[in-house]
C-alpha cells in the first residue's frame, strides 16, 4: 500500500547548499591567491597549501576520533578557514607556525563549539589572532611584494613595513617619501603586507562575484568601508599632516579582505539588516580607533572579532519586522 | 494594463513549471462508482441524509452542514447510494463517504439550470446570494477549503471595500485557475459581480501574476468589450514571487493594506475569493447548481500527459493519472496539490474532492531528501519568509519545545508558505518544527483563551 513518499510540505527545494555557499567563497579568493603567488612566490603557494591542508586535517581527526559524528570535510567550510587564515599571515612564516594556528583555527575557534555553525567567532581569526599573540614577531615581519619575473619564483622573501606600520611608526611624512602612496601601486598589491590582504582589485573582483550569486550581501562591507571612510576623512580634514587621507586607510591594510570575506561570514554575522549595518559600523570605529590610537598598525581582526562577540545581542535587539504587527510588543 | 504589484516582504522564486498551461479543459469521463467523502471543507464533516439502497439525483443534497464552518456535500452523479462507509483521502486517514454507483446518463436535481448560455442578469440580493452560496456548498477552491459563505458573511460594524479574486496561481505546476480563466472568461466575471453585489461593494480586483499574460490580456480585452456589465473590476498583474496567492501577501500586494497579526482579512476592507470559487458561485446563483466538479491538473515532470481534467468529486485520482498517460516508473511521492504546500499521498486511489486542485508526480530526483546539515546561521530563511518570521529561530524552540518563546516570536503568523525551508541551504526541515510548534502553541492559546 504504502508506496509513495510522505513528507511535509514544501515538496521542492532550491539547488542552494552549504557545500556550493563555501566554495563559491573559496572561487572568489581564487584571484588574490593568484596575485599573492605573482607577488609573493613560492611562499605564499606553500603557506597556503600547508595551511589548508592543516585545517583540512584537524577537523577530519577530531570528527573521526573526537566527536565521532558525521564527517563533513568536504564541505569546504575547512578549506575556507585555511585559505584565509593562509591569506591572514606574512607569507615567510615558518610552516610549524601555520600549522599551529590552523589547529588553533579549527579546534578552538571551531570545533569545541559543536562545528560549523555553532561558532561564535570567525575560525580563521580565532587563528590569526592566536598565532600574533603567540609569535608576535614572525606575524609583523613582512615581506615585500617583488613580482616573480623579477627575482624568480623561489626568491628569498625581503621583509620590510607595512604601509600601516610605516604610519603607525613614522607617520604620513616618511610614508610618502618611501613611496607607498602611489595609489595604483597599492590598488595592485605592490606593497608589503599578509599576502592575501595586499590586492584589492582582485578581492573587489571576487567580492562582485560573491554579490552577483547572491552569496554575501553588500550591507555589511559597505558599511563598514564607509565607516572608515568617514571617520578617517574626518580625522584628515582636522590634521592632513598627523592622519592620512581616508582612500589610503581603505586600501591598506586588510580592510578590503576582512570586509567582504570576513565580516560577512554568515555564522558569526548579524541575520538582519539593521543588525548588519550596526555590525559593520561597529567593525569600522573599532578599526579605525585601533589603527589611529592603539598598540598594533592593524585593527581589522580585533573589530572583527569584538564584533562577532556582540553577534547574538544583535540578533536579539534586531529581530526583522513581523507582517500584521504595528508595533513590536514591549514587554 | 495596470503596472505589476507585489507584496514587499520575503518570497522567493521556484521553478514554474506550468507544463499543462496550454492543455485546454477536458471533462472526464465518470467511471461506475462515485466515491464522495463527506467531510470536503476545513470545518466539521457533513451529517449523511442519505441510505444505502436511496436513488439519488445530480446535484441533490447528500450531505448537510454542521456547525457555522461546514459545508453542504450534494450527489456529483445519478445512481444508487450502494453503501455509506469509509475511504482513505488524501489526507491518509478513513474517512466517512457516500458510495454511489452511477447511472449512464445525468438526471439533474430539481431547480438546477442546465445550459451552457451566459446569464447575466443577477436576480438575487446580497443576502440571499450568501444563502445560495451556502446551500451550493462552495468552499474555497485553492486548497484550504474554508466555506465560502462564511467569507462572504461581512460582521457587524464592518465593510467591505474590495472583492480580490486571487488568480496568482503561485503555486508552481498548477494550472487549473489559468486554464479556467480563458475558457471560462465571462462566466467567471458574471461571479466576480456576484461576489461584489454578495459583499457591498462596487470594487472588484482580480489578482494575476504575470507569467500568466494570455489570461491578463484577454481579461482586459472582455471588461473593455462588455464595460456595461462587468463595470468596476479591475484586472491587476502581479510579480511571478511565491507565495503571492497567500491571502495576507495578495492584500498587501493589491492594496497596500496589511492585515494586523491574528486579524482576519476583512480588518483590511478585502474579501479574498479565489478563481475556481468564483466561478463556482456563478454556476450556484445563475444556474442554481451546487458544486460538484472542478478543474484538476495532473502533471509532473515525467508524466506523458500533463492535463486540466473537470472532473465530477468522487472520481478517484489514479483514473486521472492512468488518462495522463499512466504513472511513470521513476515517480516516488505522489502530491496533493502544488509542490510548495500540497499534501503527499501515500495512494493514489483517494478521491477527488473540492480542494484538490492538482495532482502533482513528482520524481525521485526532484523530490529526493537531501542531507540536512548544520545551520550556518546565514539568515536566508528570514529574508524569504514573507510574515516577517525567524523559521530558523521558531525550528529551534520548537524543537526544544519552548512553547513561550514560539508564542513570543509570532509562530501564529506562519502561513505555512514553504519558503523558508526551499530556500534554507542546510536541507533543514524547518516548516515541519514550524508545524509542530504551532499546534502545540495554538493548543495552548485555546486552553488558556477558554479559562
Amino acid at each position: 500500500m504504502n508506496k509513495y513518499t510522505i513528507s511535509g510540505s514544501p515538496h521542492v527545494h532550491s539547488t542552494e547548499n552549504t557545500q556550493k555557499i563555501m566554495y563559491r567563497v573559496i572561487l572568489a579568493l581564487v584571484p588574490a591567491l593568484l596575485v599573492a603567488i605573482y607577488y609573493f612566490g613560492w611562499y605564499a603557494l606553500r603557506l597556503t597549501i600547508v595551511s589548508v591542508a592543516a585545517c583540512m586535517l584537524t577537523e577530519w581527526l577530531i570528527q573521526k576520533f573526537l566527536v565521532k559524528g558525521p564527517l563533513t570535510i568536504n564541505d569546504g567550510s575547512a578549506a575556507l578557514t585555511g585559505l584565509l587564515l593562509a591569506f591572514n599571515v606574512p607569507a615567510n612564516l615558518p610552516i610549524w607556525m601555520v600549522i599551529a594556528g590552523s589547529v588553533f583555527a579549527i579546534g578552538v575557534g571551531k570545533m569545541a563549539f559543536g562545528g560549523l555553525g555553532k561558532n561564535p567567532f570567525n575560525p580563521a581569526l580565532v587563528g590569526r589572532v592566536f598565532m600574533l599573540v603567540s609569535f608576535p614577531t614572525a606575524m609583523t615581519t613582512w615581506p615585500q611584494a617583488q613580482p616573480f619575473f623579477d627575482k624568480g619564483f623561489f626568491a628569498d622573501a625581503v621583509t620590510g613595513p607595512t604601509p600601516l606600520g610605516i604610519l603607525k611608526e613614522s607617520g604620513v611624512g616618511t610614508l610618502a617619501e618611501m613611496g607607498d602612496m602611489q595609489f595604483l601601486d597599492m590598488v595592485l598589491g605592490n606593497r608589503g603586507g599578509a599576502f592575501g590582504e595586499v590586492c584589492a582589485i582582485a578581492l573587489i573582483l571576487g567580492a562582485i562575484y560573491l554579490l552577483c550569486r547572491k552569496v554575501i550581501e553588500i550591507v555589511t562591507p559597505l558599511t563598514i568601508l564607509l565607516t572608515v571612510f568617514i571617520f578617517t576623512g574626518i580625522c584628515h580634514l582636522i590634521n592632513p599632516t598627523q592622519f592620512i587621507a581616508p582612500w589610503y586607510h581603505l586600501i591598506y591594510g586588510g580592510l578590503i579582505l576582512g570586509a567582504f570575506f570576513m565580516a560577512t561570514d554568515m555564522v558569526t554575522s548579524p541575520m538582519t539588516i539593521r543588525g548588519k549595518i550596526l555590525f559593520g559600523f561597529g567593525i569600522g570605529v573599532i578599526t579605525v580607533v585601533i589603527r589611529l590610537w592603539g598598540a598594533y598598525p592593524e585593527g581589522v581582526s580585533f573589530a572583527i572579532l569584538i564584533m562577532n562577540a556582540l553577534t547574538p545581542l544583535i540578533n536579539k535587539a534586531f529581530k526583522p519586522y513581523v507582517f500584521g504587527v504595528v508595533k513590536p510588543s514591549k514587554k | 494594463m495596470n503596472p505589476i504589484k507585489t507584496f514587499t516582504k520575503g518570497g522567493v522564486h521556484p521553478e514554474e513549471n506550468k507544463l499543462s498551461a496550454h492543455m485546454p479543459i477536458q471533462d472526464f469521463p465518470m467511471p461506475k462508482q462515485l466515491i464522495v467523502p463527506l467531510g470536503q471543507c476545513l470545518g466539521a464533516p457533513a451529517d449523511c441524509i442519505v441510505k444505502k439502497g436511496d436513488r439519488v439525483l445530480t446535484g441533490q443534497l447528500i450531505g448537510t452542514a454542521k456547525g457555522f464552518v461546514s459545508a453542504n456535500v450534494h450527489s456529483p452523479a445519478t445512481g444508487t447510494v450502494a453503501k455509506v462507509d469509509v475511504v482513505m483521502d488524501h489526507t491518509g486517514y478513513y474517512k466517512p463517504a457516500v458510495f454511489i454507483d452511477r447511472e449512464e446518463q445525468d438526471e439533474w436535481a430539481e431547480g438546477i439550470l442546465v445550459t451552457d448560455e451566459l446569464l447575466t442578469d443577477i436576480k438575487l440580493d446580497g443576502k440571499a446570494i450568501i444563502d445560495k452560496v451556502k446551500e451550493c456548498g462552495i468552499v474555497g477552491m485553492g486548497g484550504a477549503t474554508f466555506p465560502t459563505h462564511v467569507k462572504l458573511m461581512v460582521p457587524e460594524g464592518k465593510k467591505a471595500e474590495y472583492v480580490i479574486i486571487n488568480a496568482a496561481e503561485c503555486e508552481p505546476y498548477l494550472t487549473c485557475d489559468f486554464r479556467l480563466l480563458l475558457e471560462k472568461t465571462q462566466e467567471f466575471l458574471m461571479g466576480v459581480k456576484i461576489v461584489m453585489k454578495a459583499v457591498g461593494t462596487d470594487k472588484g480586483i482580480i489578482g494575476i501574476e504575470a507569467n500568466k499574460m494570455e489570461a491578463i490580456e484577454l481579461l482586459d480585452k472582455t471588461i473593455n468589450e462588455h464595460k456595461d456589465l462587468y463595470s468596476g473590476i479591475e484586472v491587476q498583474p502581479l510579480k511571478t514571487k511565491y507565495p503571492q496567492g497567500g491571502e495576507k501577501q495578495l492584500i498587501k500586494a493589491v492594496t497596500g493594506r496589511e492585515v494586523p497579526s491574528g486579524k482576519l482579512p476583512i480588518e483590511t476592507g478585502c474579501v479574498v475569493v479565489n478563481v475556481a470559487s468564483t466561478y463556482a458561485i456563478y454556476e450556484a446563483i445563475q444556474k442554481n447548481k451546487p458544486l460538484i466538479e472542478r478543474v484538476v491538473t495532473v502533471t509532473g515532470k515525467s508524466v506523458k500527459h500533463p492535463s486540466n481534467f473537470r472532473v465530477r468529486f468522487g472520481v478517484p485520482a489514479d483514473l486521472l493519472i492512468e488518462a495522463a498517460g499512466g504513472l511513470p516508473d521513476d515517480i516516488t511521492d505522489v502530491i496533493n496539490g502544488g509542490p510548495m504546500m500540497g499534501k503527499s499521498v501515500s495512494v493514489t486511489s483517494f478521491p477527488v474532492m473540492k480542494g484538490t486542485s492538482g495532482i502533482l508526480l513528482m520524481t525521485l530526483h526532484e523530490a529526493q531528501d537531501r542531507r540536512v546539515t548544520n545551520c550556518i546561521r546565514c539568515g536566508r530563511c528570514a529574508i524569504a519568509c514573507p510574515m516577517g518570521l525567524q523559521p530558523f529561530l521558531l525550528h529551534k524552540v520548537a524543537k526544544h519545545n519552548d512553547f513561550d518563546e514560539t508564542e513570543k516570536n509570532h509562530i501564529m503568523d506562519c502561513i505555512e508558505c514553504g519558503s523558508c525551508e526551499f530556500t534554507c541551504p542546510a536541507n533543514i526541515p524547518l516548516l515541519d518544527y514550524i508545524r509542530y510548534g504551532k499546534a502545540k502553541t495554538g493548543a495552548i492559546i485555546r486552553a488558556r483563551n477558554q479559562k
